[in-house]
């Protein structure tokens, strides 16, 4: 085998097999919330690499260029390079639209992925020692995640990314005493700069993806690290991980994972019309178009330039105008929320111990509150972009709606977030369940202040203990020693992850993951091979093969049985080697 | 390696995954056919679609029914090292040197780090433009000024009877068509129902107002002729051309800027200054 050759190779230069035998026994849970940010990940892959191909065709400068091609209304027109070279790329360059929208639908899923990863880790309290670092990284990362999306949507130079621009270009000039001052460094001049298109270019094509390419590495170099969260759960504790190895399971399904992000990107840039900037036309000063509504990510910050009032006021004379609040201040406000939270929820429990094990969402009704409270205030700002559109659909007066909105934005976050509040609350007092099963008695146990003394604070971390039936067992494979972890009483068996030298090593790694578990030495291979907790189906359906199995062993047990009299009958001897049953014997 | 035999189920996953894998080779096939014969974004994107979708359910089955899933536990070591590590390495971080006392060294290469990081800030101004004014005076001053004619977008300077009632007419500074702050539009107004007279006054009812939206910076195009409003699309602000364009509604605070215009002698309109106030969005300076 070539491969064999080339690992041995590779192997006595590099003595990696030791660490490569660790990293592939290396064990993932088992959650479908923890393929988010997986997803986005995949899809920053396919940012990249059809990032890439566009850079080959876009020219990102503001010089003036004709456009001859296949889009006949601009067949002839001058623009600016940057947007003529985007609408060739479009309709003259082969596979170019396919590969421009794909690239701006990932970015939405990319931004979108990030959110939810981040409502995931929020809700379930991932982020707590020792993740916090991580948590940080990540937030980071929403920020950049944002700014090179709000880059790359202005890079064609068309006439709606234009207005965006712009009104970034004022939300930055109102901040006091420097606002003009950035605006000018950043483009090199007043709004519609010649410098403007190239520095953009640079910031979305090299600097923003180089530092989002470093944290990522650094974001999954941590969690491989401090290993992944668990959802609690039986024979997991805070000392361990319970899942799927690396290799091959976890591996495969990652793959499968990214072919199904890149499937439904292509799927989504080749069907759905995305950014169509010849419709737009080219940016021009004085032109504007209606409506305008950004992507979605930056959506809240639109929603809220709409909604803040016509507040300003003068400091010394100086003026601070409407758009600081609702940009500057909840921007800035919102990610130092972020940034803060696992400190604030520090400060605010005194809990500084390590978690592996993750909250459920019910267990921390305040946290839920509070991040549905948020959820709903950036969902209601992200709506009221909309606005104009609403309006139009619904034939209302579009002030009387700016009103509806202005209220709503303050109210139904409080709503959401005591309605949040209080079915945590139920939940994790009544034990339902799920939400559908709470009952009138758990709603109202939940809106008292505490019943009972807060139990759960200090709880078990290991599975209950002197409970029957629950043990280690190890046993020798050849020089080597395995163990695994079973509980009687559920049925359950977990195997390590790995073979070890000694039977010291395997008491140790048992005693680490199960630190009050008893263990006993079992003599030999134990009888079944670790299977873990067996999938009904599977069981089913082996159960159905094992069935078939034996019919089709009896069937030819009677045919050989058969041919076998016949050849007693016959002249010749029987051959051996004809009478092999399975097919392992052969070469 | 072992001697089992595959299990039903497992022969059906086999086979699944098998299809799977061939139909995402169609899809990939399909893709580069589509590309050659002259590309067509929708089927080029349903047929790669098609080959990564055919790859992820073979990946999938492959991975969840061919191979161990779950049932395996690692051990986590934990964080907090040993008091015994934490002491064996700031032990080597306080390795014996020299006698010579670190404070002073450490000062100066302090220094040294400074001066150098506030040195590289230096470069940093040529993002600013030079030769020209600082970035505020620039922010207030337009190419509007005495005497520049009004012209049309497409350059033609404008008379007064170019404007007819009832529509908006966008305005550019002479030889400035592309400038940011310059736009600027005319309307023809009844000025007996001026609630406020003009700030930058006005020819037999005509004015003219910066284009762009106090807000932020958007061009208020869209002219209700009816009520004398104009409207800003970004973000809904409306200004009562009628009451010297004061806000009425929507997130601005402030006027539009007005321009002060006469007719020139040969004819055309012309500035006679430049805006009543620094057109487009509020910054600090702004008076």
């Amino acid at each position: 085998m070539i491969t064999g050759r080339l690992a041995q190779a590779l192997d006595d230069r590099l003595r990696l097999s030791p660490i490569t035998r660790r990293a592939l026994v290396k064990v993932f849970p088992d959650h479908w919330s923890f393929m988010l940010g997986e997803i986005a990940l995949y899809s920053f892959i396919a940012l990249i690499l059809t990032g890439v191909y566009l850079t080959f065709f876009f020219d990102a400068s503001s010089a003036d260029r004709v456009y001859r091609g296949a889009y006949a209304p601009l067949d002839g027109a001058t623009t600016s390079a940057a947007y003529a070279s985007t609408v060739r790329l479009s309709w003259d360059v082969r596979a170019g639209l396919l590969i421009r929208q794909t690239h701006h639908w990932a970015a939405l899923v990319f931004v979108a992925a990030i959110v939810l990863h981040l409502a995931r880790v929020f809700f379930t309290g991932a982020f707590r020692k020792p993740r916090e670092l991580n948590w940080l990284i990540g937030v980071t990362m929403l920020t950049l995640a944002l700014a090179n999306g709000f880059t790359g949507y202005s890079l064609p130079d068309d006439l709606l990314s234009g207005l965006g621009l712009r009104i970034i270009t004022s939300v930055v000039e109102s901040i006091p005493l420097v606002g003009a001052w950035l605006v000018s460094l950043a483009l090199g001049g007043e709004f519609p700069s010649d410098e403007m298109i190239p520095r953009i270019f640079v910031a979305h094509v090299l600097l923003v993806p180089a530092v989002l390419v470093a944290l990522v590495s650094l974001h999954m170099g941590i969690l491989v690290r401090q290993k992944h969260s668990q959802f609690p759960g039986p024979g997991r504790t805070e000392h361990n991980v319970v899942g799927s190895r690396l290799w091959p399971s976890y591996t495969l399904r990652t793959l499968a994972l990214f072919a199904w992000v890149l499937a439904v990107l292509f799927a989504l840039g080749g069907l759905i019309q995305i950014n169509p900037v010849w419709l737009y036309g080219p940016f021009e000063p004085a032109q504007s178009t209606a409506p305008a509504q950004p992507d979605w990510y930056v959506a809240w910050g639109d929603g809220a330039l709409r909604l803040f009032p016509p507040l300003e006021f003068r400091v010394a004379g100086h003026l601070v105008p409407a758009p600081f609040f609702p940009g500057v201040v909840l921007g800035g406000l919102t990610f130092l929320v972020l940034y803060a939270w696992p400190f604030v929820e520090r400060l605010r429990t005194g809990d500084r111990r390590q978690h592996h094990l993750l909250d459920r969402p019910r267990d921390h009704p305040v946290r839920m509150g509070i991040g549905v409270a948020a959820l709903t205030f950036y969902a209601v700002l992200t709506v009221a972009a909309g606005d104009d559109i609403i309006a139009r659909l619904l034939r209302v007066p579009i002030y009387d709606l700016l009103s509806v909105f202005q209220v709503l934005v303050l109210v139904l976050p409080i709503l959401a977030g005591a309605l949040a509040f209080l079915t945590a609350r139920a939940l994790h007092r009544g034990g339902a369940a799920g939400v559908g099963e709470l009952t009138r008695a758990d709603l109202r146990r939940a809106a008292h202040r505490s019943p009972h003394p807060p139990e759960g604070e200090g709880e078990p971390e290991t599975p209950a203990l002197d409970r029957p039936g629950e043990r280690i067992e190890l046993w020798p494979e050849g020089d080597l020693w395995r163990w695994r972890y079973r509980d009687e009483a559920r049925h359950l068996v977990i195997g390590g992850n790995r073979a070890l030298r000694s039977e010291e090593e395997a008491i140790s790694a048992s005693r680490l993951a199960y630190p009050r578990v008893d263990r006993v030495v079992v003599p030999g291979p134990p009888p079944a091979p670790p299977p873990g907790p067996i999938r009904a189906a599977l069981r089913r359906w082996g159960r159905a093969a094992a069935v078939g199995s034996l019919l089709l062993a009896a069937l030819v047990e009677k045919r050989r049985d058969r041919r076998e009299r016949e050849r007693v009958d016959g002249p010749t001897p029987p051959e051996p080697a004809e009478e092999a049953p399975t097919g392992d014997g052969r070469t | 390696m072992s001697a089992r035999r595959p299990s039903a189920s497992e022969r059906a996953a086999s086979r699944r995954t098998v299809v799977a894998f061939l139909v995402s080779a169609a899809g990939a096939v399909g893709f580069a056919v589509t590309y050659a014969v002259g590309g067509d974004t929708r089927w080029e994107g349903v047929c790669l679609a098609v080959a990564f979708a055919g790859l992820a359910v073979g990946l999938a089955i492959w991975g969840r029914r061919l191979v161990p899933v779950d049932g395996y536990v690692e051990e986590h070591e934990g964080f907090a090292p040993p008091p015994t590590e934490q002491a064996m390495t700031a032990a080597v971080l306080a390795a014996p040197d020299s006698p010579v006392r670190r404070r002073g060294l450490v000062a100066a290469l302090g220094l040294a780090l400074s001066a150098l990081g506030a040195a590289a800030l230096f470069p940093l101004r040529s993002l600013l433009p030079f030769g020209r004014a600082d970035p505020l005076q620039a922010r207030r001053d337009t190419p509007w000024g005495p005497g520049v004619r009004l012209v049309t977008a497409d350059g033609r300077p404008l008379r007064l009877q170019d404007v007819p009632a009832g529509t908006a007419v966008g305005i550019f500074p002479e030889g400035h068509l592309d400038t940011g702050d310059g736009p600027a539009f005319a309307v023809r107004l009844d000025p007996e129902r001026f609630s406020r007279p003009p700030s930058a006054g006005h020819v037999n009812g005509l004015v003219v107002y910066s284009l762009l939206c106090t807000h932020a910076g958007c061009p208020v195009r869209i002219y209700l002729k009816g009520t004398g409003q104009v409207l800003c699309p970004c973000h809904q602000s409306s200004f009562d051309l009628l009451a010297d364009a004061r806000p009425v509604a929507g997130p601005a605070a402030r006027a539009l800027p007005g321009l002060p215009i006469e007719v020139g002698p040969d004819g055309f309109l012309r500035a006679t200054g430049d805006f009543t106030v620094p057109p487009g969005a509020g910054f600090w300076s702004s008076p």
